[in-house]
């Protein structure tokens, strides 16, 4: 299946990537080719094949409600590229 | 012993000198070190280097040494895949959009190996979030293999595999979702494992594919890979699909013994794709295998060609989830002056991914969305079942599945670059293992024209010790896994 110019500015959109004008041909064609790789999947049955999203069909271990690090904001706000007070900043959401 | 000789050496001889104090665990780090400052601009291997720390602690590991104290790790140098989080230094996982991160922890993997006794010299590079088979990806440039210049060392642990086998480090870390320790290790002629999923702990290892995603060892020999191993696996919880396994000491395992082991070919793997020549480095190593007691037995691994679509779908799938996270708020790269919120996401990201990040994002944001969910990403999930069963029957009358790491050795750096799929196809042999969770491991079968060739061991789940087993025998029975390319150190 190919896919058009407006269908990956779609999808970019949904993965919040802009891709410009000018690269859209290109990125188009490149993504078509692996989507005609991938649809290779269409020719086998899977009919009544639980899908697999565990290689060893695990499930999630539980544990005990305790506190198990200590409060490390300090250190992980470090990262933040903008801060003030302790909060991250973002552009003005509301009006 | 001469620097090439100490830069060439296995774990078990470094330890042997550092217990008997012929050299300490400085020397080694500054002579590691050294080899890197003066041969690395060739190869662009080397993206951080931790020249103090390594020091320090090599000091420490010489203190613990001189009380006669330590294991079989202590004052052992290595050098880690950038995409393993290091507190306090720089985990750029090889792109623009972590150039500045420095984490606030160690991942599992990293402080298991010092606790073990090691010493990080640096950080490698690798493909842009480990998403590459040629090591192109890299923000920070592309690796050059060491056994030619112009060729690709492979990916996306390609500069810890090209460092390896330039002497840079007696050890290194990769991480392999889909081939990223075992393809490398087979383009640079080193021993390369990537360990049965759950195995190992991701907490820390920057995410990809997180059913995929696993660390592993990769080492002059099998031996060293399992010293490794051994200190690397064990179940975490900070990672809830680590799995609640015992660690056997991997290398104490290790006999050489392969009287009635029964090898599984699968007929698929010699296929069309196939070099010829690498076919024929191949059966011989096997032939080798079969003179030392082994069974080779012919099998059928029936959807192997389905590996490569299951996996461009999977993988992708699970790492535009994995990389929704950098939104140019909490980490990471944040784009000059956003005008509004939905600027800031946009333009971070597209200025903070490469191209083929990007590329993969947009494939699996496509088999997640509404309308495609249940063609793409569900379907793959069925055949990722029915491919793992491939396995699982012919593990019913083989112990170890083998044949090649890669269907070439190393090819022209911007061979492949312009066209994603054949890219992909490097990996047709390693993918299926990642899908089915299995350890697999990569050592060396000899050259063609100069150029290392990977033999692939494959083992039932848990049961690293058998393929690591293998391998030693190989390399008991021939010195593959010790030629080293004619560069810097290693120059004739």
């Amino acid at each position: 299946m190919s896919v058009t110019p407006e269908d990956i500015e779609k999808v970019a959109l949904l993965a919040r990537l802009s891709i410009s004008e000018s690269e859209l041909p290109e990125v188009t064609e490149r993504f078509s080719k692996v989507l005609d790789l991938v649809d290779e999947l269409n020719t086998i049955n899977t009919d009544g094949v639980v899908p697999m999203s565990n290689p060893h069909d695990m499930t999630q271990r539980l544990r005990a409600d305790t506190v198990t690090s200590h409060n490390a904001r300090e250190a992980l706000m470090a990262s933040a590229p903008a801060q003030d007070s302790g909060y991250f900043l973002v552009p003005k959401v509301i009006d | 012993m001469p620097d090439s000789d100490v830069l060439s050496a296995s774990v078990s001889t470094l330890q042997r000198m550092l217990s008997a104090r012929t050299i300490s665990s400085e020397e080694l780090v500054n002579t590691y070190l050294g080899q890197i400052e003066a041969e690395n601009e060739a190869l662009n291997a080397v993206i951080t280097l931790c020249r103090e720390q390594a020091l320090t602690d090599a000091r420490a590991a010489d203190h613990i040494l001189s009380r006669g104290e330590g294991n079989p790790l202590t004052g052992i140098p290595l050098l880690h895949k950038d995409i393993f989080c290091t507190q306090g230094v720089r985990t750029t996982c090889g792109s623009h959009m972590l150039e500045t991160f420095e984490p606030a922890y160690d991942a599992t993997v990293v402080a298991k190996l010092k606790a073990a006794g090691t010493v990080t010299l640096g950080k490698c590079n690798m493909d842009e979030f480990a998403m590459g088979s040629s090591n192109e990806t890299s923000y920070f440039g592309a690796v050059k293999n060491p056994w030619d210049l112009n060729c690709v060392p492979g990916g996306s642990s390609g500069g810890s595999a090209a460092a390896l086998a330039a002497g840079f480090a007696p050890l290194v870390t990769g991480t392999d979702t889909g081939g990223s320790i075992r393809q490398p290790a087979s383009l640079c002629g080193i021993t390369g494992l990537k360990p049965t999923y759950g195995r190992v702990s991701r907490l820390g290892i920057i995410a990809f594919a997180s059913s995929l995603d696993q660390a592993g060892p990769m080492a002059r020999s099998a031996e060293d890979c399992a010293h490794m191993l051994t200190a690397m696996s064990g179940i975490d919880a900070g990672d809830s699909t680590s799995a609640d396994r015992a660690v056997p000491d991997f290398a104490a395992a290790l006999n050489g013994e392969i009287e009635g082991l029964r090898i599984g070919i699968p007929r698929e793997y010699f296929n069309e794709a196939l070099n010829p020549d690498v076919q024929e480095r191949i059966m011989a190593a096997l032939s080798l295998l079969e003179k030392a007691g082994a069974r080779l037995i012919d099998i059928d691994l029936p959807h192997t060609h389905y590996a490569i679509a299951t996996y461009y779908v999977i993988a992708p799938a699970e790492a535009s989830a994995n990389l929704a996270r950098y939104d140019g708020v909490r980490f990471g790269h944040r784009c000059d002056a956003p005008i509004d919120l939905e600027d800031l996401y946009l333009r971070s990201r597209s200025e903070g991914f490469g191209e083929e990040v990007q590329r993969r994002i947009l494939v699996g944001t496509y088999a997640l969305s509404s309308g495609f969910y249940d063609a793409y990403f569900n379907k793959a999930q069925q055949v990722r079942r029915i491919i793992a069963e491939d396995f699982h029957r012919a593990f019913e009358t083989v112990d170890v599945i083998a044949g090649p790491s890669a269907p070439n050795v190393a090819f022209q750096r911007g061979a492949k670059q312009q066209d994603p799929v054949a890219m992909y196809m490097e990996d047709i042999y390693t993918l299926a293992v990642n899908l089915a969770g299995l350890p697999g491991l990569s050592t060396p079968a000899g050259l063609i024209n100069g150029m290392p060739v990977g033999l692939q061991l494959i083992g039932k789940a848990f049961d690293e010790t058998t393929i690591l087993n293998t391998a030693h025998r190989l390399q008991q029975d021939t010195d593959w896994h010790t030629i080293r390319p004619n560069f810097g150190a290693f120059q004739s």
